[in-house]
């Protein structure tokens, strides 16, 4: 009897603490690589960040250079993607622009996950009014659509791809600030923050050293699949107009100038939409198998 | 000698209430013992009688609300920690006095080293660079005895086991020399051998450094091992306050006899063991009379009616209990009845 209980202890313990760093080290690769789609997802992520560092090195022909000889060339030898109405190439412009959309995008999320992280935290771990004044603030963030909540920043700062950076990270906050709380909760009433509690430790030490180390794991999930969306966000604005404007090389921004030539020259905006579906979905798709990974229910 | 008769800690008549939609429940209600330097004071009783909220109390660590302590003083070393505020409270914590927990499992942050945390306990209290700080962490885990160090030192808690974990919470504990060591039951979630090593660990580093130590626990076993006096408490009252060897010897509180006959002898063979009938009363509703009253077997309509207080006896042991007192008019009780 007392050999079955002995037996039975430390499988508790695997399941409840032991330990978050074990399944994120041993168990996150085994499950990350099994899951094909996320290491495509992650393949293509690094294949636009290497075009985003090497675009003056891979990029035929300047991205603003005008040649209005050449213009509204189909796909061709010279002109791998095409010309515009201006006679610049698409190709270059497209990779050009990969470094204004992932600006954009990542900016955004350091953005956002700074400020959610900071409220989430304090809303957590101090909790009663401090807790209801942040967290009902972030509920009317949450209360106005995204795009909306965006465009009205955006018009009250004025259009610009940082007023787009800004707009984008603010509908990421309360997002941010909902998972840390949630995470908060549950991490401080862990007897190990007791225990350093009793050794002394201040709230700052407690919150930063001991409570965001251990929930990293949904901060990272929930940033990664927030690039997409705001990729896709502030390229919806530029083409409204209100982020970078003409002549930038900005996605959204050519996607919006393409569309008056849909019917006659549909290259110019098909190839910089497929370049915003192509980063969005490998964001996904790799956010997707971080969570999964990260996901102690998966563990094997 | 006189140096190691100071007196570290005195707790006076401390209460500590919850106030909760159900009602105050008094988890602790006018507590009195002193903690001597180098000696070591047990608390016993069984669980929800208060003893774990007394030594968060001491520490102040309610958590606030519902808790709050509603009455009383703690003196460390004459200086009251009830009302000091909080920054010069977290000087207290961990430098003058320190504390282990039940669950070495969970009470190391799973994600840094050992020897990290250990430093950084360090760090909270002493000016050092982190090197030092580090070495000194290393200094710590020999103290405590666990092999190769320097090794330990940079792995994390999930590579150690239950008995090394434990240590590496009494290193944290003791890295800053406190004055006062609070062990709340280190070593029920132990194996028994384990807990030998540990209890036989906490009393050879008393000894070197002459720290008062309170222990926390339900095991009688553990007391008679340890401690040199013990408070037995009952639903937030201390019942009995004697020397151990006064306790096991002549125990006088009903509550307290109860408890050492309902251990297994092993010099007895017996089917049932001894059980103390009834159940604690509920902390939102204290009875008037004496606490244990209603599960005694000797009580009369004065227990019903007051409290007793703490009376103390001649051989030096207090008891709070009305047989021992003056006006007490019925039966003593003899040691048949819990035979």
């Amino acid at each position: 009897m007392a050999i079955e209980l002995n037996k039975e202890e430390p499988v508790i313990v695997t399941q409840t603490i032991d330990h978050p760093r074990q399944s994120v080290i041993s168990n996150f690769f085994s499950v990350f690589l099994e899951n094909k789609a996320a290491v495509v997802g992650g393949l293509i992520i690094l294949f636009y960040i290497f075009i985003a560092i090497f675009a003056p090195f891979l990029a035929p022909y300047h991205p603003h250079e005008i040649n209005l000889e050449n213009k509204l060339v189909p796909p061709s030898m010279d002109h791998w993607m095409g010309t515009d109405d201006k006679g610049r190439d698409i190709l270059s412009r497209i990779l050009y622009g990969s470094r204004l959309s992932m600006g954009v995008g990542f900016a955004a999320v350091i953005f956002g996950a700074f400020f959610g992280i900071t409220l989430g935290l304090i809303a957590g771990y101090y909790g009663k009014w401090v807790d209801s004044i942040i967290m009902r603030c972030m509920d009317v963030l949450l209360a106005f659509p995204g795009i909306l909540l965006a465009l009205a920043i955006v018009s009250a700062l004025g259009p610009s791809l940082i007023n787009v950076t800004i707009a984008v990270g603010a509908f990421s906050v309360p997002l941010f600030a909902r998972i840390v709380r949630g995470s908060t909760l549950e991490v401080k009433q862990l007897e190990y923050i007791d225990a350093i509690r009793t050794l002394g430790a201040n709230d700052g030490t407690i919150i930063f050293k001991h409570i965001l180390p251990n929930i990293l794991s949904p901060i990272i999930v929930q940033g990664t699949l927030r690039v997409a969306t705001a990729i896709l966000s502030a390229a919806g604005l530029s083409f409204l107009g209100l982020g970078a404007q003409p002549p930038s090389s900005e996605w959204g921004t050519m996607l919006s100038s393409g569309r008056d030539f849909l019917f006659t020259a549909p290259y110019i905006a098909i190839f910089p939409g497929l370049a915003i579906a192509l980063l969005v979905l490998g964001f996904n798709i790799f956010g997707d198998g971080l969570r999964d990974a990260f996901d102690p229910r998966m563990k094997k | 000698m006189t140096e190691l008769n100071e007196i570290l800690l005195e707790v006076k008549d401390l209460k500590t209430h919850f106030h909760t939609k159900h009602g105050v429940s008094k988890a602790v209600d006018g507590i009195d013992f002193t903690l001597r330097k180098g000696e070591t004071l047990g608390i016993v009783g069984e669980s929800g009688c208060g003893k774990s909220i007394t030594s968060l109390s001491i520490l102040r660590l309610i958590p606030s609300p519902p808790g709050k302590i509603a009455g009383g003083q703690i003196l460390y070393k004459g200086r009251d920690l009830v009302t000091l505020p909080d920054n010069e409270m977290r000087k207290i914590r961990g430098n003058d006095i320190s504390m282990i927990f039940q669950e070495p499992m969970t009470s190391l942050n799973p994600v840094i080293p050992v020897g990290e945390q250990i430093a950084e306990a360090i760090r909270l209290h002493q000016k050092m660079s982190k090197k030092e700080a580090r070495l000194k962490a290393v200094d710590m885990l020999k103290l405590v005895g666990i092999p190769s160090p320097e090794k330990r030192a940079k792995q994390e808690p999930f590579q150690l086991s239950g008995g090394m974990r434990q240590r590496v919470m009494i290193a944290m504990a003791l890295s800053c020399n406190p004055e006062v060591l609070i062990a709340d039951e280190p070593t029920t979630a132990l194996d028994v051998t384990i807990q030998a090593q540990i209890l036989e660990l906490i009393k050879e580093l008393q000894a070197r450094l002459g720290m008062g130590v309170m222990m926390i626990t339900h095991d009688l076993g553990v007391v008679a091992e340890t401690c040199d006096t013990v408070a037995v408490m009952y639903a937030g009252n201390i019942v009995e306050h004697a020397s151990t060897q006064n306790l096991f010897d002549d125990p006088k509180h009903p509550y307290t006899r109860g408890l050492l006959a309902s251990l297994p002898k092993i010099d007895e063979d017996r089917d049932e063991l001894y059980t103390i009938e009834g159940s604690v009363p509920s902390a939102y509703n204290m009875p008037v009379g004496c606490r244990f009253a209603s599960r005694c077997e000797f009580a009369q309509a004065v227990c019903l009616e007051k409290k007793p207080d703490l009376i103390e006896q001649s051989d030096g042991t207090k008891v709070r209990c009305w047989m021992y007192s003056d006006e007490w008019a019925g039966a003593k009780p003899t040691e048949e009845v819990f035979n």
